[in-house]
């Protein structure tokens, strides 16, 4: 639906630019961005355009990955407080930042603790410290710009922190050059923000915009109208333009696009879409919705769609298992965390027991203040007074391996057609677990039952060859292929590592776990044996082999919790990303 | 907490007596002169139905247990806490008293309360207190005051967080990423009521009694299941899908921080009448009638969605009153069941692999089974 004024093609670059000068209009009520860039001329000169916007005297803080929550929120700054002997605070990065910018590096690689913290600090606008014997609420207004360096679609910032700020952008394809703006031009916008005034409507039609492009969180709708404001002060007018609606449109709106509107092909999920309000809801406390209304939001729409992303749905895709892994961290992160060896994180607090190791710096600090209290109590005694309750101990979290576990369908049918670009599909995933120093095990299933024709090894030759050598035929046992798999997992999980299953299979089950033949009992028993599978939290992967996909693989996929990849559509790219996205973080 | 008057003591098991901290409003914080926040008002959420009746029932009822909101970022689960605490009723308490005792119950009160001979009552607001992410243990459960240790050599109890939301509330965000050792600390606290600190060779105990409210996103990390039964109440809030109450939404939160003072001016009157809603449902509360057949239907709904043990029936009853009192009945109706039964039951079903149907779905089955309308 293209009107005469349909919106020019997108410029990437001075979009992006604008994005700079907005952020520094408003930082606070903008959030922030997400820049996705390497390391370059493109994401200097973006930020350069950014600090020059600000007024002098700002702060401009980075923040390092990794950062501990004394740096971050603040504590007691021991050194001072023991000069001094009254309790003297240090104020974290986030307090320091105060007005100003913050620079999160390497933000895609950001522990999910760090970024609900940071989160609570900009949903709250102060610092709420509650640390070291310090109680104290610093305020705490900044902007955050969040550096994020993936390559992988998978990888991302934490998702609570993306949805806080407003603009997403990728500069890796700009031209530096490009990206240039009028620091006066911004300064001089921020004075007359406060005045900007809105049309009746836009709240309206910008709400509409991010419901058809299946946006849920209702911040984006919130930025955009702020971001519209913050472009009128830019420009000079003293009310909202359609010009600016669509720039917000296209800044905040369409990176966030879940679906794209008016195109029903290939959805994976499609999320509910409301129906045109324009006919359906009783408008009865709202104001009629004019002509003008209607052709606000179609400019905003199309103007949003303009911008979509290339590959969207399949960006989206990888993007949501890999949130759906990393919701799986906390749970299997606990194992791990009581291992005497690894990356150590932090401290905790206990008794020194065998193996456990001393944290001596924070043990220290801990028992400093306390030392002239506890040389008062008994004169004579060490120099240095610990108590047990000062004792802090180190954590370790001790990187597992994963051991992938592929369970193939040997049976007549996958045979027929695509065992043997299976195979092929399989050595590729071989090659990227020698890569990463996967473990291998092989499950196949044929005929009357499952067997595990190689059991976890790190010998990636074993496992080719023992594919290599797997003959087709029979009927197919797919329930029992599963149980197996199953078991394998629960096992591997047992001796310490992560279960990843990748299942080939074309789905077409025909014998049921008690080895009677017939698909309806088989495909039932199939999905009784994957659910276990989901509940357990086990990554997987389902290719399904099949010529024409069956909607009973895609139902077994999901009752699997796996993600699903036909194999028709899997070229070696989309087959290394699949399994990528479906590994457990780690 | 306002605080005024002689300094109170708090007393350590070995009868060592020392000098608690005097007024912590006074000492916390260096930016403490900075004008309060105004907050959203309650009364202009727009949607949240449950978790704003269940936040209702619990501050009718405090005994109640908890609740424990679960939604997708965004929903304004905090925004709708931090509203209740502007607000709730002010309480009485006595003056100067740390852990703002109650005067009217003599059983409950803190050592250093039980000990003065006279105890002047005052007005002090419901303390509703935010247990941030980061907070180290010794500002949780109270410690020595370092600065008197430093300065004076002197050994001073500091209350902490659970100090302060004694007769209130404790609100934890991302309740599903606290560390383990805090998460023990407060199952331990919630069970015994009490809070007991042990440092530096002294022992002391006080009151700990609080609504726990926390919330969280169930994506990012799951909650232990002894941490999820503490709770009495479980909603989960969604965004709201259709478009005329999303507008809504976005349209009030733009006007609010445009210009706080005067949107909260224009809601004054409806939170007025919410807080008078509270204060008469807290008085009709113990006489709201429950009969013995509304018994027997807690019991069959119970049994026939299998909760462990018994503490199910218990908080269905429990919240079916003071829903009733809210509403202004006596007696407690079907009616009152049916539409408390989710969030009070729906964190406490075990956990069954095999069936897949979303925890609300299976009270709702069962409520169609054993009440049917």
């Amino acid at each position: 639906m293209q009107d005469a004024g349909s919106p020019p093609a997108v410029d990437a670059a001075a979009d992006a630019a604008l994005a700079a000068c907005l952020l520094a209009i408003d930082p606070v009520g903008l959030g922030g961005a997400v820049l996705r860039a390497a390391p370059g001329p493109a994401r200097d000169a973006w930020l350069g355009l950014l600090r020059a916007g600000l007024t002098p005297g700002e702060p401009w803080r980075r923040l390092p990955l990794g950062i501990p929550d004394s740096r971050l929120l603040g504590g007691l700054d021991l050194s001072a407080t023991l000069a001094a002997g009254r309790p003297v605070a240090e104020r974290g990065v986030l307090a320091d930042a105060h007005g100003g910018i913050v620079v999160a590096a390497m933000a895609e690689r950001m522990e999910t603790p760090t970024a609900a913290r940071i989160c609570a600090v900009m949903d709250a606008r102060e610092v709420a410290v509650q640390r070291d014997g310090l109680a104290a609420r610093q305020p705490a207004d900044f902007g955050l710009v969040a550096l994020d360096e993936g390559i992988a679609p998978e990888e991302v910032v934490p998702a609570a922190l993306r949805a806080r700020l407003a603009f997403h952008l990728d500069l890796t394809t700009l031209p530096p050059a490009a990206l240039r703006g009028d620091a006066a031009a911004i300064r001089a916008a921020r004075q007359r923000l406060p005045g900007v005034t809105a049309e009746e409507g836009l709240v309206e039609a910008l709400c509409g915009v991010a419901a058809s492009l299946g946006v849920e969180d209702l911040r984006a709708p919130l930025f955009a109208l702020r971001a519209a404001r913050a472009a009128a002060a830019l420009a000079g007018h003293a009310v909202v333009t359609k010009e600016d609606a669509g720039l917000a449109a296209r800044l905040v709106l369409a990176p966030r696009a879940m679906t794209v509107p008016m195109d029903d092909d290939a959805q994976p999920e499609p999320p509910p879409e409301p129906e045109q309000p324009k006919d359906e809801t009783p408008r009865d406390d709202q104001p009629e919705r004019g002509p003008d209304q209607q052709e606000l939001q179609e400019i905003l729409v199309a103007a949003a769609k303009a911008a979509l992303p290339t590959g969207l749905l399949e960006t989206l895709q990888l993007r949501d298992a890999a949130r759906k892994r990393q919701g799986a961290e906390g749970r299997a992160g606990q194992r791990r965390n009581a291992a005497l060896r690894g990356r150590p994180v932090g401290t905790f607090a206990g008794p020194l027991r065998a193996g456990a190791r001393l944290a001596l710096v924070e043990t220290l600090r801990n028992a400093a203040p306390w030392q002239a209290v506890r040389r008062r109590e008994n004169a004579a005694g060490p120099p240095i007074r610990v108590r047990m309750e000062d004792i802090r101990l180190r954590r370790f979290r001790h990187q597992t391996g994963t051991t992938a576990i592929f369970v193939v369908d040997a049976s007549g049918s996958a045979a027929l057609h695509r065992l043997a670009e299976a195979k092929g599909a399989v050595e590729m995933l071989l090659a990227d677990c020698y890569v990463r120093r996967d473990q291998v095990a092989v499950v196949a299933f044929r005929g009357k039952a499952a067997e595990i024709l190689l059991p976890p090894t790190p010998s990636l030759v074993r496992a080719k060859r023992s594919l290599a050598g797997l003959p087709g035929g029979g009927p197919t046992p797919l329930a029992s292929g599963l149980d197996a798999a199953a078991a394998l997992a629960a096992e591997t999980s047992r001796r310490g590592r992560t279960p990843l299953l990748v299942l080939l299979t074309d789905g077409r089950a025909n014998i049921a776990r008690d080895g009677t033949a017939g698909r309806p009992v088989a495909e039932e028993d199939a999905l009784s044996a994957a659910a276990p599978i989901r509940a357990a939290g086990i990554a997987a992967l389902l290719l399904d082999t099949a010529p024409r996909p069956h909607p009973y693989a895609k139902r077994l996929a999901d009752a699997m919790g796996a993600r699903y990849l036909p194999l028709p559509a899997a070229d070696a790219a989309r087959l290394s990303g699949a399994v990528a996205a479906a590994r457990p973080a780690g | 907490m306002d605080a005024s008057g002689p300094e109170p003591r708090a007393v350590s098991a070995e009868g060592v007596s020392v000098a608690a901290k005097p007024a912590a409003a006074r000492k916390r914080g260096g930016a403490a002169s900075r004008p309060a926040r105004l907050v959203f008002p309650f009364s202009a959420i727009v949607g949240q139905d449950e978790m704003k009746l269940a936040l209702l029932i619990a501050a009718v009822d405090p005994a109640i247990g908890g609740v424990l909101v679960f939604g997708d970022r965004g929903t304004g689960k905090s925004t709708t806490v931090r509203a209740l605490a502007a607000l709730l009723p002010p309480m009485r308490a006595v003056a100067g008293c740390a852990f703002a005792c109650d005067p009217g119950r003599p059983a409950g009160l803190c050592e250093a309360c039980r000990a003065s001979s006279r105890r002047v009552a005052v007005q002090v607001p419901v303390p509703v207190v935010d247990l941030p992410l980061g907070a180290t243990e010794d500002r949780v459960t109270g410690a020595l005051d370092i600065e008197r240790a430093l300065a004076e050599g002197v050994k001073a109890f500091e209350p902490g967080l659970l100090a302060r939301a004694h007769r209130g509330f404790l609100y934890i965000d991302e309740v599903n990423l606290l560390e383990d050792h805090l998460v023990d600390l407060l199952l331990d606290v919630a069970a015994s009521g009490e809070n007991v600190v042990e440092r530096e060779g002294i022992s002391i105990r006080h009151p700990a009694r609080f609504v726990l409210i926390g919330s969280g996103n169930p994506e990012e990390g799951e909650l232990r299941p002894q941490l999820t039964d503490r709770f009495g109440l479980a909603v989960e809030v969604r965004t709201p899908k259709d478009l005329p109450t999303r507008i809504e939404v976005v349209r009030r939160r733009d006007a609010f921080e445009r210009d706080p003072r005067r949107f909260v001016a224009a809601w004054a009157r409806e939170e007025a009448a919410t807080r008078r809603r509270i204060l008469a449902a807290r008085r009709l509360l113990p006489k709201v009638r429950v009969t013995d057949a509304t018994l027997a239907d807690t019991a069959k709904l119970c049994l026939a969605l299998g909760t462990d043990g018994l503490r199910g029936e218990l908080t269905l009853m429990r919240t079916a009153r003071a829903l009733a009192a809210l509403e202004g009945d006596a007696e407690v109706t079907v009616a009152h069941l049916r539409r408390i039964a989710a969030p009070a039951l729906r964190h406490r079903l075990r956990r069954d692999p095999l069936d897949e149907a979303v925890a609300g779905t299976r009270v709702e089955r069962a409520l169609a089974e054993v009440l049917p309308p």
